[in-house]
């Protein structure tokens, strides 16, 4: 099939007009500018709907009301940006509501800088927002993962009734690849939104979308608990990652977006030398993919991050902290190179 | 023309002599006379009025404090054949969400937004709101408002009547059973705007707060008296007939 140079951005944008996104709202912030500028394009030529918002804060709440009539609908921001989204993202994930968050990262913490980083993951999967709730985060590597994980997030979001965060950087969204431009095909059974989109009550009962829960006391509690067994049953059956080389290495580097594609690359390097070195490469941030990580627990395990040390804490919750567990990473926009960590990793074996 | 009612028949909660309650009502009559209950999405803000749902018999969304305009900007866009309504107080519509609030009318979105301004925080009990007036005293304006850099009252009609977006501008006031007919006069045009496709339409009502005001209905109306000499009554905008 045919294949085009694009950048991350683009291939976004592109896999989301394929996907049936019709609704569109962003604020612009560098290293993301390319997905409102090309869905400016884009959207009108497909029937959709784009609006540059005045803030985050306003573009995730068209988000909300967007995704409230039951049209896919996206945003995109970069690191602050999508800090000021968070209030909106914890009334949709109250709300039950399916749309796509797209968070090209960058250093921070405050204006930071334009580099790329990963030092949003707690945000991500943690919840960045109030009360109890949880994001399915996708952390493409390449502009082919971008572009597929993109038209896969619809779906996802569309079929668990959740908001999906695509988990980006700034050089996964500039950098140019070719992308194989897919027809899209529902990955998932995709339930009717009949039964709740705000549409007008005609001919049936009026809908709502609130998540106040007053009367009686324990109402939200129930709520939380429905919530609760839906993050469950996401857990059970949505984790996506690849191996690399696992099967015999001493050593297993794990690692999510960009930098996973270095560790492949340190992997082959370090294989080279004599050293039994494999790599995980997680693609589902949350659910974590934690079931893959316990198969391989009592090898040493080096967690590479562009930041100063959040992946970690989940890999260790995964492997219930058993054996050798190092991180490599630094905060403010730096990035691994092959050669820094197959240092990390000769000095892991003496 | 819908055969059901959009007006609930149940108890609200709101104060004795609130405005709320009347305002409600009328939106429920003039939605009714108008055959728009089947197509109608309506918001609910934070504040007293975030229950109006448990009134009328509509699609509604219940947005964050202060979002509303977003919110509805984005379900017109969606659905632009449905009318869409927005209901908002004044530490929604004027505080925490006036950079929506203004965007949302610059930008000209074929919706309907109903301002009540009772120039205080109600719900959270009696704060300070951006509409108070000079000298009102509330719980967090303890001397009156202005003794302590609070500034006067923030003046949204002719605020948002400075934008080309907005089609319509209207403030009124509730503060007698004549005034009620003026209101729902005012509320068909709004919507009737929104109908013809013509744009934002804006409803500001001065309505009664007697809880929030610490007064009886009797003072209460006198207070919306006042309230209209630093917010006049009014037609602000009106571009119909050109667009």
């Amino acid at each position: 099939m045919k294949k085009e140079l694009m950048k991350g951005s683009h291939a976004l944008v592109h896999a989301s007009i394929e996907a049936g996104c019709t609704f569109f709202a962003g604020y612009p912030i560098t290293p993301q500018n390319e997905i409102p500028e090309l869905m400016s394009k884009l959207m009108p030529k497909s029937n959709g709907t784009f609006i540059q918002a005045e803030s985050e804060v306003s573009s995730i709440n068209m988000i909300f009301g967007a995704a409230s009539t039951g049209a896919r609908s996206m945003t995109s921001s970069s690191s602050p940006g999508v800090s000021l989204m968070q209030e909106g993202i914890s009334y949709i994930a109250a709300a039950e509501l399916p749309c796509v968050i797209v968070n090209m990262v960058r250093a921070g913490p405050g204006l930071g800088n334009l580099r790329a980083s990963q030092a949003d993951l707690f945000q991500s999967v943690k919840g960045g927002g109030h009360g109890d709730y949880r994001l399915i985060v996708l952390a493409p590597s390449t502009n082919q993962e971008i572009y597929d994980l993109t038209m896969a997030a619809f779906d996802y979001a569309d079929h668990h009734k959740n908001p999906v965060l695509i988990l980006g950087d700034g050089i996964i969204s500039q950098m140019i690849e070719p992308v194989e431009l897919k027809k899209y095909k529902p990955i998932l059974p995709l339930p009717s939104k009949d039964d709740w989109a705000l549409t007008g009550c005609k001919d049936r009962q009026r809908h709502l979308v609130k998540t106040t829960r007053l009367d009686p006391p324990d109402l939200l509690v129930k709520h939380n608990l429905h919530l609760k067994k839906k993050y469950k049953k996401i857990s059970d059956e949505l984790t996506l990652f690849k191996e690399f080389e696992t099967e015999d290495a001493e050593i297993i580097i794990v690692a999510y977006g960009i930098t996973a594609r270095v560790a492949q690359e340190t992997v082959h390097l370090a294989r080279k030398e004599g050293m039994k070195v494999g790599s995980i490469q997680l693609i589902t941030l949350w659910p974590f993919p934690n079931k893959i990580l316990k198969k391989y627990r009592g090898r040493d395990f080096l967690v590479v991050e562009m930041s100063n040390g959040q992946l970690i804490e989940d890999v260790k919750l995964a492997l219930g902290c058993k054996g050798r567990i190092l991180h490599f990473g630094y905060g403010g926009g730096w990035y691994p190179d092959t050669d820094q960590i197959l240092t990390k990793l000769r000095n892991m074996k003496k | 023309m819908t055969s059901q009612k959009t007006l609930k028949d149940v108890k609200m909660h709101y104060c004795p002599g609130c405005g709320h309650r009347m305002i409600n009502k009328l939106i429920a009559h003039v939605i009714d006379e108008m055959g728009l209950r089947e197509k109608t999405i309506m918001s609910s803000p934070v504040g007293c009025s975030v229950l109006v749902y448990d009134y009328l018999d509509l699609d509604v969304i219940e947005c964050a404090h202060g979002r509303v305009p977003s919110v509805l900007s984005a379900i017109k866009r969606c659905l632009p054949d449905r009318f869409v309504l927005g209901y908002q107080g004044d530490g929604d519509l004027a505080a925490i969400g006036t950079n929506e609030t203004i965007h949302t009318a610059n930008r000209g979105e074929n919706i309907t937004i109903i301002f009540i301004n009772n120039a205080v925080y109600g719900m959270t009990g009696g704060q300070m709101a951006p509409t108070s007036l000079p000298g009102q005293v509330s719980t967090t304006t303890p001397k009156g408002r202005g003794a302590n850099f609070e500034g006067n009252p923030i003046k949204m009609c002719e605020l948002l009547a400075t934008l080309d977006g907005p089609t319509y501008i209207e403030r009124l006031a509730m503060n007698s059973a004549g005034s009620l007919k003026n209101i729902k006069e005012a509320l068909k045009k709004a919507f009737q705007c929104q109908q013809d496709g013509k744009g934002y339409s804006f409803i500001e009502i001065l309505s009664p707060c007697p809880t929030g005001w610490k007064n009886d209905i009797k003072e209460s109306l006198n207070f919306v008296d006042k309230m209209q000499e630093f917010l006049p009554v009014g037609v602000f905008k009106d571009e119909r007939k050109n667009r």
